[in-house]
């Protein structure tokens, strides 16, 4: 069942370096399957879900078949070695305001579904790992979006 | 105690068929693709059966079918459509045992809830409609003395509906009772996490149905949901899930100018007043069941009281008890009906339970129990269970604000009326809240001023038929398990009459 998250606690979730934004990053796991699941759909992008049943994570669509609008927050362009298009990451603005504090890191788990998240027939399932923004990136941060 | 044998050995009350196709137009029809995928079952992590992996060809096939079986179920009678549903609830009743031990093999839940619960709501929900569609009537408003507007009812035509994987087989017959009692076909797509048990449900009864009024293309949401979404062949969408999901559901449906249902997240308050404690007696006793509801269903609810607001005058104690019962909850095989809690539904979602236990801590609130997941041994080592989890913190951390989806609740404490209430009104959604008090005033009070489509007072997580369901806020539009969704699943025709003689006197 791989690491659990309180395991991974400890240790520092892996990131791809250079791939990410001050607010959002990927594992090199989620990295990889965003080039495989490009080929697949072409330019891809993330809408971060709030709850319910699959919920409370990240949803991967072919780049603009999700309409962002003036109710999003654009977190960031992930750059992916591989890909000619950075894969933007969104998030609603309201949700943005309980969760501006953290700094997430897309990661991928075996999993089934779900949504109409463009990963779900691979058998495998992005998840967010997140983590506190530190007192000196916050000090940053806490200004922008 | 009982323990059911596991699907698969001899004495199972249920075989599972080796491999499931699309349902479409009466028959079972092989998909277009001719892939399918494995469904596991969450309890040992092992899979049991394979299911249809939809595409558009299929979702084309059953739009077919449900547009050819429309026009003739939308002009039967009222008391027919009844009928069919009353028989559906008797076959389900008939094979209850076999059904809810379908249901929780593939889901994970325990079954003294599938037997207690799930499915005998799902038979009096169709029992439900079946009554609600004979006793709807039309309208007539007499204009002046020779003009007569007439309001019928029509069905909408065909539908689609997209099925959570949480309740399989309730949240379908809480979407299907309604759209045949009006007279809909319906092309329905199961959650993939959980695409099997219902079709034990519809071996028993799927003979009482016109071939086409039902179908039931299975897949995932990318490669099926969306196609059938997105169709501009239904007249309208229902969906349970969350909230980024719903919104694209919505601009699919902005594209073909179609009606959408929702009934999305939610992060539900659960208020304890201080005079609940003022009495060391049954009432108390069932308070702190109610904090322990929490757990119901593994917390995969979209009402999970996953917020307990605690009073000061009482916090303390109530919470140390609170916890106790909290760690009096049986965790084990969900099969055996002494077990309480069971499995989560699937690694993702087990994955994401820890992910949040995690941003929890870091965010600095405190595990009072459980904070773990669970390793039951034996063959359970392989599933995915998590140890309930009370944390304490604050309403402004994460998992006060998330909606988990799992066994885990936030405690806070509150010190009078007005703080609760705007601690319970601080989060994005509005599905779900409790409130207890022995004061009916208070409770009344509480029960007004909390956003949310439904207010337990003095109970938790009960879901009777004819009491309307639904969302606040970013928690949904519209209300089920209630007659009110049969307005849902039909149009409204007005015939306006002129029984006058005379020119109108325009031209």
């Amino acid at each position: 069942m791989g690491d659990s998250a309180v395991e991974r606690a400890e240790a520092p979730v892996a990131e791809v370096p250079g791939s990410g934004t001050k607010r959002v990053a990927l594992t090199p796991a989620a990295a990889e399957l965003l080039v495989r699941l490009t080929d697949i759909h072409g330019p891809l992008m993330f809408h971060q879900s709030g709850g319910c049943c699959d919920g409370s994570a990240p949803m991967c669509y072919p780049d603009g078949d999700f309409k962002v609008g003036g109710q999003d927050v654009h977190l960031g362009d992930l750059v992916v070695e591989g890909l000619e298009k950075p894969v933007g990451f969104w998030m609603s603005a309201s949700q943005y305001a309980y969760w501006k504090h953290t700094h997430l890191t897309v990661d991928v788990v075996k999993g089934r579904g779900s949504g109409f998240s463009v990963e779900a027939p691979e058998g495998v399932r992005f998840l967010i790992r997140s983590r506190l923004f530190s007192d000196e990136e916050w000090e940053r941060l806490k200004d922008e979006l | 105690m009982a323990k059911y044998a596991n699907p698969g050995q001899p004495d199972s009350v249920v075989s599972f068929k080796p491999r499931y196709d699309h349902f479409i137009g009466g028959e079972y029809v092989a998909p277009a693709k001719g892939q399918y995928f494995e469904n596991p079952t969450p309890i040992t992590g092992q899979t049991f059966t394979e299911v249809a992996r939809g595409t558009a060809e299929d979702v084309e096939k059953a739009l077919d079918a449900a547009h050819a079986a429309a026009p003739a179920w939308g002009k039967t009678s009222a008391a027919e459509r009844a009928n069919i549903l009353n028989k559906m609830a008797d076959r389900i009743e008939a094979n209850l045992e076999k059904i809810a031990i379908a249901e929780s093999w593939e889901n994970g839940k325990a079954c003294r809830e599938t037997l207690a619960a799930d499915i005998p709501l799902a038979i009096d929900h169709l029992r439900y409609f079946a009554g609600a569609v004979r006793g709807q009537e039309g309208g007539i408003s007499e204009i002046d003395d020779n003009t007569i507007a007439y309001h019928f009812h029509e069905p909408l035509g065909v539908v689609g509906q997209i099925i959570p994987w949480n309740f399989p087989i309730l949240m379908a017959i809480w979407k299907l009772a309604p759209a045949l009692a009006a007279g809909n076909a319906v092309v329905l797509k199961p959650a993939e996490q959980t695409p099997a048990s219902i079709h034990v449900l519809l071996e028993t009864v799927a003979d009482l149905l016109p071939p086409g009024v039902v179908n039931i293309v299975n897949g995932f949401g990318v490669e099926a949901g969306k196609p059938l979404a997105s169709s501009n062949r239904i007249r309208k969408i229902a969906f349970t899930g969350e909230t980024t999901t719903g919104r694209l559901i919505m601009q699919y449906a902005s594209e073909n100018l179609i009606p959408v249902t929702l009934e999305l997240g939610g992060k539900s308050p659960n208020i304890f007043f201080d005079d609940v404690a003022s009495a060391n007696d049954a009432f108390y006793d069932k308070a702190l069941e109610g904090f322990a509801m929490f757990a119901l269903n593994q917390g995969e609810v979209c009402t999970c009281p996953s917020r307990a607001l605690i009073q000061g005058g009482i916090y303390e104690e109530f919470l140390q008890q609170a916890v106790k019962r909290t760690e009096q909850i049986t965790q084990g095989h969900p099969l055996d009906t002494e077990t309480m809690i069971g499995a989560q539904a699937s690694n993702d979602q087990f994955e994401k339970i820890l992910s949040y236990i995690d941003i929890g801590r870091q965010e600095g609130a405190k595990v009072l129990t459980g904070g773990e997941k669970a390793d039951l041994g034996g063959e359970l080592s392989g599933g995915y269970y998590i140890q309930p989890t009370v944390f304490e913190g604050t309403n402004t951390m994460r998992i006060f604000q998330e909606e988990i989806f799992g066994p885990v609740v936030s405690v806070a404490r509150f010190s009078d009326y007005d703080e609760a209430i705007t601690i319970a009104n601080d989060t994005l959604y509005g599905l779900g809240a409790g409130v207890w008090s022995r004061n009916g005033n208070t409770a009344y009070r509480a029960g007004r001023d909390i956003q949310a489509g439904r207010v337990w007072v003095n109970n938790y997580h009960a879901y009777p038929a004819h009491a309307a369901f639904g969302g606040y806020k970013q928690s949904g539009i519209g209300r089920e398990n209630h007659k009110m969704m049969l307005d849902h699943y039909q149009q409204t025709k007005n015939m306006l009459v002129s029984y006058s003689e005379n020119a109108q006197g325009f031209f």
